[in-house]
């Protein structure tokens, strides 16, 4: 394992200089925004890295949460693999189908919605255990990084193209943020909390963050959006060049965001095995000195 | 079943009569939103018709603020002579006790609009333009918004150091879209420009998702160990 790692570091700062290289000369000039547009090829990958990051972060919550009783993880597991078998079938219904905007195929939706259940199982498969709650914690923190490249990169675009730095309406902008916030907030609880019951709040603070989001997303729906349509199925155009880089951009990231939560999850591992050995050390350490000091009363029992 | 409401309404009444002699969560809940509103009245010193644009923000603002001076005692009473660990020994259901907190709370916090909105109208000049009668429904449902997951938060934040800080880190990000929904929806009636309805769905979803959520996981949370 520990031989994969410098290989991998390797491979991605490559990744990473070829993207670079790839968005600063090879894709072509925004014929409406000119050079300022090449901004996307970091914007854009982090911000999806980020929002994978946020629901991995999502699932190993509910696995932490739902693993104390076998009945709820009986439960939960029946709710993943309801949620693939529906949104498997469901996307091809005619009626379903019309809901999906146009230029979306079917076909990508149900592969979307089954990746939620695959992701359920693997994640379940991968971390055993307190593994869950050390992936949940590492996926948060590196999130709240990728997310916060998202929201710097954002506004430096934004003032060139829109004129403003920021657009309190926008949806997805708002949305974002309000993102960032609930994990920051998620972070600090983590932060402060008392060690022996900080997973299980932090658990049901993660799945409280997830319920919120779908209701801010539709609390800003009255307003009308300023952002670009979504690129990948979206309808939205984009020159096949520009796809290309982006989607190459998104692999380096990916790769990248991947490096940093391994590392991460190691240093966690080891912080917690670190923490279980001064305790059972001073634990020891409190039997040798009760046993020094009352050699009569241990000697009775 | 017959448990739960005997367990729910002893803590309820319990907590009313508590608050009944004490008065300690309503009156710095009153002076604190008070103070709200003078600072606010000599910042921004508007015209009647600028004042209904923000008024829907300010009161809102006001009212979080005071729902966190409150939600903060719920359940720091109930550590004074281990209470609450009495309580997680209990056979007595998890539920019963959240709802009765949170039903308290709900009612420390209507008490206190009901007081303050005439300070409003009086400051600011209000004369509403769009239908009034809406203001109920955005109003009892905007509380509820607040108290049940400020219930929740406040549970949680006991078990962290410095927890009078942390129920507002932890309650106001979850709380955005509900803080939207009633905002826009008091500038949408006083205003009479568009319609709340909207809205009122909105946080009326809002509430069925965070009351079946916070009473799922509160046993959970109460439990932690």
């Amino acid at each position: 394992m520990k031989k994969i790692f410098p290989i991998l570091s390797i491979v991605t700062v490559a990744l990473l200089g070829y993207a670079l290289y790839l968005a600063l000369v090879v894709a072509p000039t925004d014929a409406l925004q000119g050079e300022v547009y090449r901004i996307i090829y970091y914007h854009v990958p982090s911000a999806w890295t980020a929002f994978l990051l946020f629901f991995i972060n999502f699932v190993a919550s509910i696995r932490y949460l739902t693993r104390s009783k076998a009945s709820t993880e009986m439960g939960a597991k029946w709710v993943a693999i309801g949620i693939g078998v529906v949104g498997l079938i469901a996307p091809f219904l005619p009626p379903v189908r019309r809901l999906i905007p146009p230029g979306m195929e079917p076909s990508a939706v149900a592969t979307t919605i089954v990746l939620i259940p695959a992701l359920y199982f693997l994640v379940g498969k991968l971390f055993p255990g307190d593994r869950l709650d050390v992936l949940a914690v590492t996926s948060a923190e590196v999130g709240v990084v990728f997310c916060t490249i998202v929201l710097i990169t954002g506004p430096i675009w934004a003032r060139p193209v829109w004129g403003i730095w920021w657009a309190p309406g926008d949806i997805r902008l708002t949305s974002t943020l309000v993102l960032w916030l609930i994990y920051v907030s998620y972070l600090v609880l983590r932060r402060f909390s008392n060690s022996a019951q900080t997973q299980m709040l932090a658990a049901a603070l993660a799945v409280f963050g997830a319920l919120d989001v779908p209701l801010v997303y539709l609390s800003i729906w009255f307003f009308r959006t300023q952002h670009p349509q979504p690129v990948i199925g979206g309808g939205g155009s984009m020159d096949p060049r520009m796809l290309h880089v982006l989607l190459f951009s998104w692999l380096a990231f990916l790769l990248f965001g991947f490096l940093v939560c391994w590392s991460r999850f190691r240093l966690e591992l080891l912080k917690r095995e670190v923490e279980q050995a001064h305790a059972m050390e001073s634990l020891a350490g409190a039997e040798d000195s009760e046993k020094a000091s009352l050699p009569l009363s241990r000697g009775t029992r | 079943m017959t448990s739960f409401w005997a367990v729910l309404s002893a803590t309820l009444v319990k907590d009313i009569r508590l608050e009944w002699r004490s008065k300690d969560a309503l009156n710095s809940m009153l002076f604190f939103s008070l103070l709200v509103v003078v600072i606010f009245v000599f910042s921004f010193d508007p015209l009647a018709e600028e004042s209904r644009h923000i008024v829907g923000g300010l009161v809102w603002v006001a009212f979080l603020f005071a729902a966190v001076v409150a939600l903060n005692q719920t359940w720091a009473r109930e550590l004074r002579n281990q209470v609450l660990d009495a309580y997680r020994v209990s056979p007595a259901p998890a539920n019963a006790l959240f709802l009765a907190k949170s039903v308290g709370n709900f009612l420390f916090v209507s008490v206190l609009e009901t007081l303050m909105t005439p300070l409003f109208i009086v400051f600011y000049n209000l004369h509403v333009l769009g239908p009034a009668w809406q203001l109920i429904p955005i109003a009892l449902l905007g509380t509820w918004a607040l108290v049940v997951n400020g219930t929740f938060f406040a549970a949680m934040s006991l078990r962290t150091r410095n927890r009078e800080i942390m129920l507002p880190l932890l309650l106001f990000p979850i709380s955005i879209p509900a803080v939207l929904g009633m905002v826009a929806g008091t500038t949408a009636v006083l205003t009479g420009e568009n319609s709340a309805h909207f809205y009122i769905v909105l946080l009326l979803t809002y509430d069925v998702v965070f009351t079946t959520a916070s009473l799922a996981l509160f046993g959970t949370i109460l439990h932690a160990e």
